[in-house]
């Protein structure tokens, strides 16, 4: 391990330069990302032997992603909101066609108002796309995140995108500690990709991206569907292994003080890192709080969340984004449906906070303990942090 | 060039039985242009005509790696195709050469796919683009395309009781490709195939971004008989309507000039999209297109001449 202090963005870039892909292809949108001009300077200085695209939008390297790794490529790009959003329409072509391409995603807002801070708003509107999202808490997951990434889209029982993201500017342009892991033991820990198919196979050729009809486009479907089952499985495999390499621990979530907690919050992302903050101060005035953080949102490990929170007295679940639904955050609702079978079923609330980066702050989270500690007193959808 | 002979022993990229509509243009064109290829080729499509009726899943007409992966970016994913070629060559996990082909109709390159070509043409990926350019979404149900020229009657800027077709003046790619500086743009017409295959051969011979815009009638929006493609595509380029010609670094050559250049309502009269202009009221509109047709002719003699 070599300890060094980096920001979310030259983490996730470092991860790519270890990785060292066969092609990137990426585009600066507003608001741009300075994780591919860090990787772009790799490739300047012969760092790594990627075939770089400078592409001339997000739609176009999206594209270029599905056309390389067609082609068998190993293959990574990098975004944030508009750019993702622009990437929308390909994104679920990516999954059908079965391609492991690997996204660093930061969190930032959706316009409009064209914002540029973080929330979740861009992420989440993606949820449906058929990729694989992992959310990280701080820089060291962000980069722990990312080269598991390889081997979780890249394992034959998944062969699905992924989007290992960061929240905006809080940990992409934030500097942490990081321990980073050697260049040869990346090398190795990622192995070479070995694909089935290549579209650069001319002795077996292949028609990719057939027109699917009534008769065939829901068949194409289910597997998308069994291999988001298996990368259930296949993530906590890599979790494992890596934590038996590494000395890190990975799972669908962490739980912070959670299994005897009676309050709990459900965090993604950064704002955690606070949660465990303000946990600690209740803790210390006797309040039983705690804190579920989930790493995985897809696939969504539904039953395991129920049983963690099962027999808590309340939950607050924390959205950094609205889904525009009059009844909860797109977290809230996983959560809710989860624990809607569990015989013993905390009181569930939702919080939306942080849009365009409002800041989340400890007495906040200590104010939504309180609000929850009041079983049934609180509106079930609940906005904190916004002038009225 | 090769010869009908030589072409006919060739890979045929396409089987028989793909579902394009009796008469239609595009077959030829995607035979033509691939068979003139002596290294193996990858294709990619635009959605579109071509890709529907060549790959209705269980079935692929196709004999060659082909990859369909949405309506405007036929040419950022070729750029992906051939950056991961490249990254391969240099890894030395593949040693083959490789001709890399993108189709896409005219909707998918003229407009929505406009941006994509450009970047590819700009970045200088070592490609073919080729535009099969049948003047309006014919896939969808004949819709205005910026191909469309001016007076066609399309189903999104219909002849009407106050309208007669499009208003406007088709967009010249061709010359805004050439204004990217490629080293290779052309235009071609189907019905005109030795002069189609051998554009195809110069386009493959030659490294870096290749653009080839191909008018291909289309029976079915142009609105006539199956059996006429060709002879309405050869007219097309006798009456200069669709000049043929090349430019090579810059350079430009026509590479048919009509002995006897023939009246623009030839080629109009030979298809229904054009009938409300023969209306006698609509005769300005006729000796507007004439007059159109004869500047840009003169001004493409001018170009070579240069």
């Amino acid at each position: 391990m070599i300890t060094v202090a980096k920001t979310g963005n030259e983490a996730m870039a470092e991860a790519m330069r270890q990785i060292n892909p066969d092609v990137v292809a990426a585009y600066p949108i507003t608001p741009a990302t300075e994780i591919v001009m860090i990787f772009a300077k790799y490739v300047a200085d012969g760092l790594v032997d990627t075939e770089y695209i400078p592409v001339e939008s997000e739609h176009s390297a999206m594209s270029a992603c599905v056309g390389a790794a067609s082609a068998g490529a190993r293959v990574m790009t990098g975004t944030s909101s508009q750019g993702l959003a622009l990437m929308y329409e390909i994104l679920p072509i990516a999954s059908a066609l079965r391609l492991p391409i690997i996204m660093c995603e930061v969190n930032r807002a959706i316009s409009g108002p064209i914002n540029i801070h973080c929330d979740h708003s861009d992420t989440m509107a993606a949820r449906d796309f058929g990729w694989i999202q992992i959310f990280s808490e701080n820089t060291q997951e962000a980069y722990d995140n990312l080269l598991q990434a390889v081997r979780i889209a890249e394992d034959k029982r998944v062969m699905l995108p992924i989007m290992v993201t960061t929240d905006g500017f809080i940990i992409s342009h934030g500097m942490e500690k990081l321990e980073m892991i050697e260049d040869p033991i990346v090398k190795e820990y990622i192995g070479e990709k070995k694909p089935e198919y290549s579209l650069l196979d001319i002795e077996k050729p292949t028609t990719v991206g057939a027109l699917d009809l009534t008769d065939y486009y829901f068949e194409h479907k289910m597997p998308v569907i069994e291999a988001m089952k298996n990368a259930k499985d296949v993530i906590l495999e890599v979790g494992k292994d890596f934590e038996k390499k590494f000395g890190r621990q990975y799972g669908f979530y962490e739980k912070y003080k959670l299994d005897d907690a009676e309050f709990a919050v459900v965090v993604l992302g950064s704002a955690s890192g606070t949660a465990k903050v303000a946990i600690d101060q209740l803790r210390a005035s006797g309040v039983k709080a705690g804190m579920l953080k989930i790493r995985v949102f897809r696939p969504f490990p539904a039953e395991e969340i129920a049983k963690e929170l099962t027999g808590k007295k309340a939950i607050a679940v924390m959205d950094r984004s609205d889904s525009f639904n009059t009844c909860g955050g797109p977290v809230f609702t996983e959560i809710r449906s989860a624990l809607f079978d569990s015989q013993n079923k905390p009181s569930i609330t939702n919080f939306v906070y942080g849009l365009g980066g409002r800041d989340i702050n400890v007495e906040q989270i200590k104010n939504i303990f309180e609000s929850i500690r009041n079983v049934g007193k609180v509106p079930v959808v609940n906005y904190i942090g916004v002038r009225q | 060039m090769a010869t009908l002979k030589e072409l006919s022993v060739r890979k045929d990229p396409l089987t028989g039985g793909h579902r394009a509509c009796a008469g239609c243009g595009f077959p030829q064109i995607v035979r033509m242009v691939c068979l003139a290829s002596k290294d193996p080729i990858v294709v990619v499509s635009a959605t579109g005509c071509l890709e529907v009726t060549t790959t209705i899943f269980p079935y692929s007409a196709w004999t060659v790696p082909f990859l369909h992966n949405a309506f405007e970016n036929a040419a950022a994913t070729l750029s992906g195709v051939e950056a991961a070629y490249k990254a391969f060559l240099k890894k030395g996990k593949i040693a083959k050469k490789i001709n890399f082909i993108a189709f896409g109709g005219d909707g998918g390159t003229y407009d929505i796919g406009l941006q994509s070509l450009s970047g590819a043409m700009e970045r200088g990926h070592n490609l073919l683009y080729v535009c099969y350019n049948n003047q309006a979404y014919m896939n969808t149900s004949i819709q205005r395309s910026g191909a469309t020229p001016k007076g066609a009657n399309t189903t999104t800027e219909p002849a009407g009781k106050v309208k007669q077709g499009k208003v406007q003046r088709q967009k010249d790619l061709t010359e805004i490709m050439v204004a990217h500086n490629i080293p290779y743009a052309a235009q071609a017409t189907v019905g005109y195939w030795a002069d189609l295959v051998r554009k195809a051969e110069k386009a493959f011979s030659i490294d870096g971004p290749r653009f080839i815009n191909v008018l291909q009638p289309c029976r079915l929006g142009w609105v006539y008989k199956p059996e006429e493609t060709m002879s309405i595509s050869r007219l097309a380029a006798d009456t200069c309507f669709w000049p043929l010609y090349e430019v090579e670094n810059g350079k430009y050559k026509v590479t048919l000039k009509p002995k006897e250049k023939k009246p623009i309502i030839e080629f109009l009269k030979s298809q229904d999209r054009f009938r409300h202009l023969f209306n006698p009221k609509n005769e300005t509109i006729l000796v507007e297109i004439q007059k159109e047709i004869d500047y840009n002719w003169e001004k493409l003699l001018a170009k070579e001449a240069k």
